[in-house]
């Protein structure tokens, strides 16, 4: 195994079994005690256009994915002619002969830059799969051809299915035979393909069969001794998650008790709120004191999750679940929260809890849907008309997006606003191998409220409740609508104690502060390992990157490369993005030597950073072509940055 | 302790124009709110933006003044974090036909049991008279420049359509009979509309008070009911059907009012809930405990969490 663990890449079109066939590779990995990492890259679209995802594995954390493979395995002829040179020195092709003698112009999904790159490689217009093939042969990649017919009449032929039921199984032959030539164990393999299809016994069988013929295939073919990595089991104490992002999220509302989660279906949201639904039904943990033990209340517990006519219905529905004493949420992209921003405003002005999580991806309007971006920071920091107090954070990874889950709804109901859960596409979508949640380390802190009793002993003292009533924090006690003994009004106008439209430039100003004053408090409670995650400080170091999000994951890898190379690299990846931790980033900043490394197009937080601290990187990395950085490029980046060598912006190009 | 009319008043100064239709439909929810005895701790009112979206203020109950057309959604998301409450949702003709038309619609598909009273004067008050989705094609009110360009949407059909169980259509200045109409819809498991004539004696000087009250008559009194239920046969649905059309349809010289529909076969979204989630009712979002009492999380998701060990 080399320095950057093992990379695997699986495509072919959408529809045909891409996820699954990833599922079953990395789940036979994770099993065999690896850490994996998992990047899927779509098109928007359900069916036909290429789709392809990677899978890098390691003995150690894994953070990141890299744009060349070890193993390509392929059950099409578009991914050949796609990424056949993204191979390693020594790298394979797994492929079906089949597709030898397919041509460029047989493939109407290859788009015109790509056949025109293939095109121009060969000088002709007719360049097939065999060409390819040669090709990669001549920069060191083997092939390794499988007649993935023969394997499939074999199953005919054993379980009397009809052949053209078993070609949907052509991506299980492919990781099949990726797994057959690292030797690695079947029997892990089997287990894998019953844990992917939840041992649903028909399936499961007819899989394994076919993973069974692929090895028996690959065997005869002696392809076993003509690569040369082995995959051996190792042992590992303690079991890990195997996770994606929206499920960690959608977990992370569970545990925090959001109860109620609107969505209206977009990209790449959806699926957290799809999560959800699906365990809308909870179990619950009741602490019996007289006993001194815990006993679980099956099904006692639920979240009503509702699919909304629009964005606008998603959150103004939420604030209503909210108002009525719900931990309630939404989650959405760019488009959605686009439409949000009024019901935003409104939470703002009435000082009413509510979560938003926001996937960006590659905007703007519709901009790439199934693609990776990290543009919308300056857009959720100031999204709306008038100004109020918000607080923004950005989980930088799979265990943040669980962690900051829940911290958003204490956040939201301490300080009675709106908090947005900043993440992205290739967080949602990527998988991981993770430490457990240590969820007995979690509190939940819903702030000030006010019961009925609470009331009662108010109007007993002749006072009378009052939703915003001034006092030294700005933070009102709530009530819940239905609580008895009051009743309080809100209103999206300017408002005085009681709730009530008023446009009286006194109560106005005091309102005003108010409302800003609970920012200030916030910036001043929430300790410093929330807003920022501080990576080997230091004084000395010989450069700082400065980053924010899913780029987590690659500087962090980056700088254990560069560390073995001898370089000190120190990394400030920033979490609260509001209230903005500018004193801490400027202590960190100041007289050093640093770098901002972003998703986007304009270095937003470099923007953000110079208007809180007055501070401008050294350079800039950014990417903005809806793909994630990967560490192969993010090296060369780096690296030249180091040696005094790179212009003030890097534009990072990498991706299929 | 017994609860007076005017418990359900407040203290806050009415600032409708004089004369305006407003008035009599706040007193008329006022009087329905105390005639059903409802504790005004248990009664939620929703509404969006314009003149009539200042009724909430001037009620004493819990009162939610919203965004311009999104009344509704707040409204459901309250009521189906706590079904308890007794939730109203006031809108304007503007603000729940124009701007807030996509929620007015797909509210009818989850029949949420909730109450809908739509203040219907042709136009948009407090921008000063423009004309709404309900003022008809070429008629010409007070502040527009030119007769009107555009058809007029029929509430009571757009409901019907939508999936509304129950809709009924009262007038501003027929306290007594609006009162019994906005009963009747709060009594109704389901979501019910109560469509309300309401002159707007400033910018809309065609629909007056004088011009209503010669054309104005009641359902009832000419025998007609529609009430929809299991048992009713096709052949009597097509009929009850066709006849409460025709009378969504009148709007001359004679203009009806009354209860046009009832349907009673639908469940409601919150009884759609329970089917799915039996502990819906007894512990709902608003009502369950999250922690315990050191703040620690409840939530046992140890079982999920089996599917991701690994």
């Amino acid at each position: 195994m080399n320095n950057r663990g093992i990379s695997w890449l699986i495509g072919g079109a959408q529809g045909t079994g891409i996820e699954r066939g990833a599922s079953i590779f990395f789940t036979a990995i994770a099993m065999a005690g690896y850490y994996v990492f998992g990047k899927r890259e779509y098109h928007s679209n359900i069916m036909g256009e290429h789709s392809y995802y990677y899978v890098r594995f390691d003995s150690k954390p894994v953070y990141s994915h890299i744009e060349k493979y070890n193993i390509l395995a392929s059950y099409d002829a578009e991914t050949i002619f796609r990424h056949s040179l993204e191979g390693l020195p020594g790298s394979a092709i797994i492929y079906d002969t089949g597709y030898l003698n397919v041509k460029t112009k047989d493939v109407p999904t290859l788009d015109k830059r790509v056949r025109e790159d293939i095109h121009g490689r060969f000088n002709n217009n007719f360049v097939s799969i065999s060409d390819i093939i040669e090709e990669a042969k001549s920069y060191g990649i083997k092939s390794f051809p499988i007649n993935y017919k023969e394997i499939l009449n074999k199953v005919a032929l054993k379980t009397g299915e009809k052949l053209s039921e078993l070609t949907r199984m052509n991506n299980v032959i492919a990781v099949s035979a990726s797994l057959a030539i690292l030797k690695f164990d079947l029997a892990i393999l089997k287990k894998a393909i019953d844990r992917v299809f939840k041992g649903r016994k028909v399936v499961v069988k007819l899989n394994s069969l076919v993973a069974e013929e692929t090895y028996e295939m690959v065997n005869s073919l002696g392809y076993i001794n003509e690569f040369n990595i082995k995959i051996s089991p190792i042992e590992n104490k303690s079991k890990r998650l195997l996770i994606n992002g929206n499920q960690a999220i959608a977990l992370g509302k569970l545990v925090g008790g959001c109860r109620f989660q609107t969505y209206y279906p977009i990209t790449p949201a959806t699926d957290e709120s799809a999560y959800l639904e699906e365990h809308e039904i909870l179990d619950v943990e009741n602490y019996d004191p007289v006993k001194s033990e815990r006993e679980i209340l099956k099904g006692a517990g639920s979240i009503v999750v509702v699919e909304t006519e629009d964005e606008i219905a998603a959150i103004t529905m939420a604030l209503g679940a909210s108002l009525a004493g719900a931990r309630a949420s939404t989650s959405t992209s760019g488009p959605g929260f686009s439409l949000m921003v009024e019901g935003l405003g409104f939470a703002g002005m009435n000082e009413i809890p509510v979560v938003i999580t926001h996937y960006q991806r590659g905007g703007p309007s519709t901009g790439m849907p199934t693609r990776t971006e990290q543009g919308d920071l300056r857009f959720v920091l100031h999204a709306s008309h008038g100004e109020f107090p918000r607080i923004v954070i950005a989980s930088g990874d799979i265990s943040e997006c669980f962690y900051d889950a829940i911290r958003c709804f204490n956040y939201a109901e301490k300080y009675q606003l709106p908090v947005i859960h900043l993440v992205d596409r290739f967080l949602a979508h990527s998988v991981e191998t993770i430490e457990p949640f240590d969820i007995k380390s979690v509190r939940i802190d819903r702030g000030i409220i006010f019961d009925e009793n609470d009331l009662k002993k108010l109007k007993e003292g002749g006072e009378k409740y009052k939703r915003f009533i001034f006092n030294s924090t700005g933070i009102s006690p709530r009530i819940f609508l239905g609580t008895k003994n009051a009743v309080f009004w809100i209103t999206g106008d300017e408002h005085d104690e009681l709730g009530h439209i008023t446009e009286d430039p006194v109560i106005r100003d005091k309102m005003m502060e108010k409302r800003m004053k609970k920012i200030e408090i916030a910036e001043r409670e929430i300790p410093l390992e929330e807003k920022v995650n501080h990576f080997f400080p230091s004084y000395n170091s010989d450069l700082t990157i400065v980053s924010w999000g899913s780029t987590k994951g690659v500087i962090l890898d980056l700088i254990d490369e560069l560390s073995k190379e001898g370089y000190k690299i120190e990394f400030l990846q920033i979490r609260l993005m509001s209230p903005f931790p500018s004193n801490y980033v400027e202590k960190v900043l100041f007289n050093k030597k640093w770098i901002c490394v972003e998703n986007n197009y304009s270095g937003q937080l470099a923007g953000l950073i110079r208007e809180k601290t007055g501070l401008k990187p050294n350079n800039l990395i950014v990417k903005y072509n809806g793909r994630p950085i990967s560490l192969d490029e993010i090296y060369i980046a780096v690296k030249s940055i180091l040696e005094g060598k790179s212009s003030y912006k890097v534009v990072l190009r990498g991706g299929a | 302790m017994e609860l007076k009319l005017t418990d359900y008043r407040t203290e806050v100064h009415v600032n409708w124009c004089p004369g305006c239709g407003d008035y009599g439909i706040l007193s008329s929810i006022q009087q329905a709110l105390f005639e059903l005895k409802l504790d005004p701790s248990n009664v939620a009112i929703f509404s969006g933006i314009g003149c009539s979206a200042k009724t909430p203020h001037y009620i004493n109950a819990y009162g939610v003044h919203t965004l311009h057309g999104r009344a509704l959604p707040y409204a459901i998301g309250a009521k189906l974090a706590n079904p308890e409450l007794t939730v109203l949702v006031i809108l304007g003709d503007g603000d729940g036909l124009g701007i807030g038309a996509g929620h007015f619609v797909n509210a009818g598909r989850r029949n949420v049991d909730l109450t809908v009273i739509l203040y219907d004067n042709g136009v948009y008050g407090l921008t000063k008279g423009q004309a709404s989705p309900t003022l008809k094609l070429g008629l010409k009110t007070k502040s527009l420049p030119k007769p009107n360009i555009n058809q007029a949407i029929n509430p009571i059909l757009l409901a019907f359509a939508s999936g509304y169980t129950f809709i009924a259509r009262g007038y501003a200045y027929d306290v007594p009979y609006l009162k019994y109409l906005i009963k009747e819809a709060i009594n109704h498991k389901g979501s019910a509309l109560v469509h309300v004539l309401q002159p707007c004696p400033v910018y809309n000087d065609i629909n007056t008070k004088e011009w209503y009250t010669p054309r104005l008559y009641k359902l009832e009194q000419e025998g007609y009911e529609c009430i929809i239920t299991n048992e009713t046969t096709e052949e009597e649905y097509l009929r009850k059907i066709s006849l409460m059309i025709q009378k969504a349809n009148e709007w001359g010289n004679r203009i009806p009012l009354g209860i046009f529909y009832r349907d009673l076969r639908y469940t409601t979204y919150e009884e759609r809930i329970e089917a799915r989630i039996p502990s819906y009712r007894l512990n709902p979002p608003a009502k369950q405990k999250i922690s315990d009492p050191f703040g620690k999380p409840i939530t046992y998701i140890d079982k999920i969490l089996e599917e991701f060990l690994i």
